[in-house]
């Protein structure tokens, strides 16, 4: 499986093996981090929820079009669901490759496109007591334009668009 | 026919459980998304949305099957 879920925490060390090939001239990774902010308001933790089902279909299916679209060697991913705590990491993408060029492409498609494209959500806890799920409270009145914001402190420096 | 509906996230929250099965005449996940907007209030519009049927997208437009399992996707949030 190039693309899973976890309930506890992702273990980096033991992902990076899977990415290993003597023809591997070194790897990419990324991790997404839980941060203390988002749009102006304190965060204190977030639970991230997952059709799982269609989110591996779906998550598979982008590691096979970045298999697909760049001479790598391997790519996988991996994203937690349930309760996190500042700092804890959400998210892991890992591309190997003979050069490093393709493998920093290969990892940003990926993770930008699961930001995208796989039915996974997250609901903010505020320091306020407020909560919310994000792209989806702040914007009921705004249909359509759900996924144009600029979210410009991603920690993959993404837009979230259409 | 019966179909089988599960939400998730908002759409769990607002319709207050997590999945139920439903006797329904609605045609297409457009008419069930009206019909069960009707009754639990959810606040997404159709257009923020997509929809899953057994599993899979699905357009709004499929004529929906007994025993399908259908899934509303409110804007997603990963990473």
């Amino acid at each position: 499986m190039r693309f899973r879920f976890t309930q506890t925490a992702i273990d980096t060390a033991e992902a990076r093996r899977e990415l290993l090939d003597l023809g591997a001239g070194g790897y990419v990774s990324f991790e997404g981090w839980v941060r203390d902010h988002n749009e102006g308001q304190e965060v204190t933790r977030l639970e991230y929820e997952a059709f799982q089902e269609l989110a591996v279909k779906e998550g598979e299916r982008i590691v096979a079009d970045a298999l697909r679209r760049f001479p790598v060697k391997h790519a996988l991913c991996i994203h937690r669901v349930g309760t996190l705590g500042l700092n804890d990491m959400a998210v892991w993408v890992g591309v190997s490759s003979a050069h490093r060029g393709e493998a920093f492409e290969a990892c940003r498609f990926i993770i930008d496109e699961v930001k995208h494209r796989v039915p996974i959500w997250k609901k903010e806890h505020y320091r306020s007591g407020d909560s919310g799920w994000v792209n989806c409270e702040r914007c009921a009145a705004a249909p359509g334009h759900a996924h144009e914001h600029e979210h410009h402190d991603e920690p993959a420096a993404l837009t979230i668009h259409k | 026919m019966q179909l089988k509906i599960q939400y998730y996230a908002l759409m769990r929250e607002q319709a207050g459980l997590s999945e139920e099965t439903i006797e329904t005449s609605s045609v297409t996940p457009a008419d069930l998304y009206g019909e069960l907007t009707a009754r639990y209030g959810f606040t997404l519009a159709r257009e923020q949305l997509k929809v899953a049927v057994n599993s899979e997208f699905s357009e709004w437009s499929r004529r929906l099957a007994a025993g399908d399992a259908v899934v509303f996707i409110p804007p997603v949030a990963g990473g």
